[in-house]
């Protein structure tokens, strides 16, 4: 259990910087993912967490003590990697058990056949065979102990990969997209099974992965990286619900964020048929000119026929008109591409339930226009350099209408 | 695959003409053209090696008659094989073959695997210009450092010994650059989680790489072996007793100034040959196994 702190790192390959000034503060006992897409500096970060890279210039403190110097084996870590990282030709007891024989055991009694002359060989192997066979009975391997790497599964290889990190006791449990190589299925399974141990281990744990639903399902806090930055930090929630950045928006969240471009004039943002008055958030000013406005596929309201309506729903949000063109079929719920009026270059994505969406008449493969709704607090405002907007819709109410939805603007906003 | 060639049922257990024709029956134009270039590229291999054999029981006078017989017209194979075997101190002479051999085997090792390692795995300062280096090195013949050396050998009083006879091939660079070669593709995975886990770079070698190379290692040793086994070369330059003479040296004894007895040496060459050939038939499977075996899969 420790607390990790990291004060302006750097790093650079040559000419190329991979990390650039990042500070972060993970408490102990939080699980805390960097997620990002590949090439975006998250490995190397966990490397210099481990040890395994060293920092250009910046700091790194485990609980308050300065460890850039110390070797990966001194910071008392442990690591998780994507391809497992088994020791080839020792069986699975011996793969758990390496890092206590080389913790516990000073070098002459690690030696060949010479081992067998040092007491420390005799007197601290049973309990290295005691803790790891504990630590196999809890990830349920037991039966596996015997076999080499090859013989195992998948599956099986990455239970005695975290075995082999859980042995040791870390203060902080290190992964680098550890399911990554896991089938669909088993990746769940498994995902679920960490979330398990971190939290009956309560160790501090740091993830890597590019998957953002590892990051958003599993993690207490997520650092969503970019081109070496960590661009928003913050619990998934916020990063879904409230993101710093348009990038953010469109990493987090499947299927992606619709964006489209609209303008800002005298508080109103204008949007193709969104037209939203909005008043500045404390502490902030709006500039008049371009911006991006995103809608999230699942805050699109598909407006059904009458008798399937319901009721709670009917009447409420922007009114927009959606051309469906192509719909993806996920099972229990559909992903209909279309266009909304006003913008015909852009791809729109609904998320709607299946019956939702037959509800809307007519076959599915039929083009035709749909109504959809979408409530102005889930509209989504960014700057045209991608900067989040911090503006509050103006809300209609039946009593006082704001000055700019007067006139033809009444009919498209309509709202609680 | 002709059936000659396979162990199991369809071979035949006794001598019977048909089954032996119908074995080696040609399966079309094509093939017996294959098999006659077979045999001809066979031919030019073995018979240097048939011609040594029947040399070596020849009488000199008869190794240089104008016409070439496989069979000896006048048998002087006893005297020739005696004299090899019990007129000299042969064992001595194998025991300082085996010396050289496993002491430059062994030193090899030592040196390229910790340097293979440096330069595949580790990163530091200059080690694209030393792998260069060593690249450079592999094309250096001995016979251009020889003389250097030889001075060298000379001066701290090491002429005639065992050492000066193994001393300029304890590096080898083509083990390096092989071992070099063959490290990189171990996962670096495997040697980062060996870091965390506590190893040090030594015991990653020893623990880790030199389990994982043994292919490598195996190839490598029959190489380097075979090599100092047949080397004449060095060892004539160095070494003048007797009892400091490897297996192959010893052939040079019966080329003298105004006669050389080709007899004796060629049945010497045919005992110092025997035991590789010998060793290498014995096992010729985990030869081959060795050499086309690769890499390691975690």
């Amino acid at each position: 259990m420790a607390k990790l702190s990291l004060n302006g790192i750097c790093k650079s390959f040559g000419k190329t910087a991979i990390l650039k000034d990042i500070s972060l503060d993970i408490e102990d006992g939080e699980f805390v993912s960097l997620v990002g897409q590949s090439g975006c500096g998250k490995s190397t970060l966990l490397r210099v967490i481990a040890g395994l890279e060293t920092p250009d210039s910046g700091e790194i403190r485990i609980d308050g003590a300065r460890v850039n110097d110390a070797a990966p084996k001194h910071r008392n870590i442990a690591m998780v990697f994507q391809d497992y990282a088994l020791y080839p030709h020792m069986s699975v007891a011996e793969n758990m058990g390496m890092p206590l024989i080389m913790a516990r055991l000073p070098l002459h009694a690690r030696l060949p056949l010479l081992r067998h002359l040092a007491p420390a060989h005799a007197r601290e192997r049973p309990g290295i065979q005691r803790d790891v066979a504990e630590v196999a009975r809890k990830l349920r391997i037991e039966h596996l102990l015997d076999r080499r790497p090859a013989q195992l599964s998948g599956g099986q290889r990455q239970r005695v990969a975290l075995g082999r990190a859980l042995v040791r006791d870390p203060k902080i449990f290190l992964m680098d997209e550890p399911l990554s190589n896991l089938d669909a299925k088993l990746r769940v399974q498994v995902r679920r099974e960490i979330s398990e141990l971190h939290a009956s281990s309560g160790l501090t744990f740091v993830y890597v992965t590019h998957d953002q639903v590892e990051a958003m399902t599993m993690s207490s806090r997520v650092a969503l990286m970019q081109g070496g930055s960590i661009l928003q930090m913050g619990a998934p929630n916020t990063l879904y619900g409230n993101p710093d950045t348009v990038d953010v928006a469109r990493f987090i969240g499947s299927p992606e964020i619709n964006i489209l471009p609209g303008t800002l004039e005298d508080g109103v943002v204008r949007c193709g048929e969104i037209v939203l008055p909005i008043a500045p958030a404390a502490g902030g000013g709006l500039r008049s000119g371009p911006v991006q406005v995103g809608v999230r596929p699942e805050h699109m309201v598909l407006e059904t026929v009458p008798e399937l309506a319901y009721p709670a729903r009917a009447g409420r949000g922007l009114s927009l008109t959606f051309r469906k063109q192509t719909i993806e079929d996920l099972g229990g719920e559909v992903l209909v591409h279309g266009r909304l009026d006003g913008h015909p270059e852009h791809d729109v994505r609904i998320r709607a339930q299946k019956s939702e969406a037959y509800g809307c008449g007519g076959s599915l493969s039929e083009a035709r226009d749909w109504e959809v709704r979408v409530n102005p607090a889930h509209i989504l405002l960014f700057d045209a350099g991608g900067m989040r907007l911090r503006a509050e819709p103006v809300l209609a109410d039946d009593h006082a209408e704001p000055a700019a939805l007067q006139g033809g603007l009444r009919k498209k906003l309509d709202l609680v | 695959m002709t059936p000659l060639l396979q162990d199991g049922p369809s071979r035949p257990s006794r001598f019977d003409l048909p089954a032996l024709w119908r074995a080696v029956r040609p399966r079309s134009p094509s093939a017996v053209i294959v098999t006659a270039l077979l045999l001809l590229g066979a031919w030019i291999m073995v018979f240097p090696f048939i011609w040594m054999v029947s040399s070596s029981l020849k009488p000199t006078s008869e190794v240089f008659a104008p016409v070439f017989t496989i069979i000896p017209k006048t048998f002087a194979g006893l005297g020739n094989y005696y004299s090899v075997l019990f007129d000299q101190p042969y064992p001595r002479f194998l025991l300082n073959s085996l010396i050289v051999c496993v002491g430059i085997l062994v030193v090899q090792l030592v040196t390229a695997i910790p340097a293979a390692y440096a330069l595949a795995k580790l990163k530091f300062r200059g080690s694209t210009i030393l792998f260069g280096t060593v690249v450079a090195s592999l094309t250096i013949p001995i016979n251009v450092t020889s003389i250097p050396i030889y001075i060298g050998i000379v001066k701290v009083g090491l002429l005639d010994t065992h050492v000066a006879m193994m001393f300029p091939f304890f590096i080898s660079v083509f083990a390096i650059f092989l071992f070099r070669q063959f490290f990189r593709t171990f996962p670096d995975s495997i040697i980062q989680a060996a870091r965390i886990d506590g190893f040090s770079e030594m015991e990653i070698v020893l623990r880790l790489i030199l389990p994982s190379a043994v292919p490598a290692i195996a190839a490598f040793s029959v190489f380097s072996f075979v090599a100092h086994w047949n080397d004449l070369y060095w060892p004539l330059i160095v070494v003048q007793s007797q009892d400091k003479m490897t297996a192959t040296l010893s052939m040079m004894q019966y080329q003298q100034e105004f006669y050389t007895d080709y007899g004796k040496t060629f049945a010497s060459a045919t005992v110092v040959t025997a035991p590789m050939v010998i060793a290498f038939l014995l096992a010729r499977r985990h030869f081959i196994r060795g050499i086309t075996m690769t890499g390691v899969k975690g």
